[in-house]
């Protein structure tokens, strides 16, 4: 038993040797949670950094902006928390919002994936009862503001379906269930022709915004990715991805 | 507990690891759940709403589950060579499969662009985003626990007491139903629940398949998933209730002194 502390202790050593060392090169992999919607243009911004930064490994998890509010509140590894919107970030930062200073790294708006083939032309036809709409369900980021925009447009429309998240919307549209479905602007850029893009009036003023923060003042490293992230380099990968700035 | 002197002693070490394994995790569950909000958390109207959804569609499924099931155990236990075996694989694909797999495969069957789902529409038979598609998805999941759990029963089962019927006269229907279903009954009966049960807990094949409505394909599963979003108390609450009828069903049917496993 005694042995068994002994290599406990060894490897818990190791580990904190890896995640501490602050030498002028600095050898370090870091963490960087991130909202699903953002996996392509993070994934992206992750390579563009570590190839500025020698010995620099970014490990990245994507998820639900809620799952991984949860997973950092139960003490998940992360060192940089990228949510998809700011209420979300808030459970995170809580009181602390001052000292991780959250920063607004890109923004999002809504329209309307209509299935190619199908007859969706306007924001109108989605009242049609014949037309299947898909929606994300209030709870989750996406279906709030789904039901504002919904709301400021004056249109009422019974969804045969709640989704618990954007990408479920998307698919349901992309594999042909839905005729139309609500969804971000990126999203549609991403699925490209398998999906048609169409306008909501006042889209624009719905908008999304994806906060970043490192979650320990001190990181410097931490920091500076969320720096790189909204800064030219970053704005210029999320803006290709169809995200507005902040 | 009595142990047989045909097992050694230091098999109680990892008997032992593995319940704490299986156990604890349910106690954590129950020592999350905030008990003094329980009923307020677990009677919204969402959460009945998914809970009477499940109840319904998962018995229609145990129903389905029967009426196909019985048939296709009696067969199988009855036969042998490589048409069974093939058979038999077919039924245990289920088991093995993620459930989100399960549901993308009902969607290139059922949905709406699917082979058959194409077809069913002409019919004007709509499943997609229906209750129909969430029953559908249940019992793809369950009718494997069904089969298995009958055969196996049947298998064991002493065949002699058929044999004896049939010389005495008795047709093949009422042999089946005076003589081997009486017989095997436990093991049907733990067919039934289990079959029940898994329907009850299905999740990802129906969010895949089916969608997620409100008192129509938001069975208590999925709400559990939508909750744990934005009130994780609620979710927790419901993921105990779920539990709690699991444990209640399986207890209920599992009492030792008849195991019918």
């Amino acid at each position: 038993m005694r042995r068994l502390g002994a290599v406990l202790v060894a490897i818990a050593a190791t580990g904190s040797a890896c995640t501490s060392s602050t030498d002028a090169v600095q050898e370090r992999t870091f963490t960087v949670f991130a909202a699903a919607s953002l996996n392509q243009t993070f994934t992206e911004i992750a390579d563009r950094f570590e190839g500025e930064h020698d010995g620099v490994e970014v490990r990245l998890s994507f998820g639900g902006s809620s799952d991984l509010a949860a997973q950092i509140l139960e003490g998940a590894p992360s060192d940089v928390f990228a949510a998809a919107d700011e209420r979300t970030m808030a459970r995170v930062t809580g009181a602390s919002e001052d000292a991780l200073a959250p920063e607004i790294v890109a923004t999002n708006t809504l329209q309307i994936a209509a299935s190619p083939d199908g007859s969706v032309a306007s924001a109108d036809d989605l009242t049609d009862p014949g037309t299947k709409v898909v929606v994300c369900a209030p709870q989750v980021p996406c279906g709030a503001a789904t039901r504002v925009l919904l709301a400021k447009n004056g249109l009422r429309i019974s969804a045969v379906s709640e989704e618990q998240s954007v990408t479920d919307v998307l698919g349901k549209v992309t594999s042909g269930e839905a005729d139309a479905g609500i969804v971000y602007r990126t999203d549609v850029v991403a699925a490209g022709s398998s999906v048609r893009g169409v306008d909501v009036p006042g889209a624009d003023e719905v908008v999304n915004r994806y906060p970043a923060a490192a979650l320990d003042p001190g990181d410097d490293l931490a920091a500076e990715f969320v720096a790189f992230a909204s800064g030219p380099e970053g704005r210029r990968i999320l803006s290709e991805a169809g995200f507005g700035a902040p | 507990m009595t142990t047989r002197t045909d097992v050694p002693r230091w098999t109680a070490i990892p008997a032992a690891i593995a319940v704490a394994l299986l156990g604890l995790p349910l106690v954590g569950l129950v020592l999350r759940v905030e008990w003094a909000d329980f009923l307020s958390l677990v009677t919204t109207e969402s959460s009945r709403a998914a809970l009477a959804l499940s109840l319904r569609t998962a018995a229609a499924s145990t129903v389905l589950c029967v009426l196909l099931g019985v048939p296709l155990a009696l067969l199988l236990a009855r036969s042998s060579g490589r048409w069974a075996a093939a058979v038999r694989a077919v039924v245990l694909v289920p088991l093995v499969l993620p459930p989100v797999v399960g549901g993308i495969a009902l969607l290139a069957t059922f949905g709406r662009r699917g082979w058959l789902g194409e077809h069913l529409e002409a019919l004007g038979i709509e499943i997609a985003f229906s209750t129909l598609a969430v029953v559908l998805a249940q019992t793809f999941v369950s009718l494997p626990f069904l089969v298995i759990t009958l055969e196996g029963a049947l298998r064991a089962a002493d065949p002699g007491f058929a044999d004896v019927a049939a010389t005495l006269g008795a047709s093949p229907g009422r042999v089946l139903r005076r003589v081997t279903l009486p017989l095997v009954a436990p093991g049907l009966v733990a067919g039934v629940v289990l079959s029940f049960a898994r329907a009850l807990g299905e999740f990802g094949a129906t969010v895949t398949f089916a969608g997620s409505l409100q008192g129509v394909t938001r069975a208590l599963p999925t709400e559990i998933y939508l909750q744990r979003e934005v009130d994780p108390d609620a979710a927790t609450a419901l993921a105990f209730l779920l539990v709690a009828v699991a444990v209640v069903v399986i207890a209920v049917v599992h009492r030792p002194g008849r195991s019918p496993w």
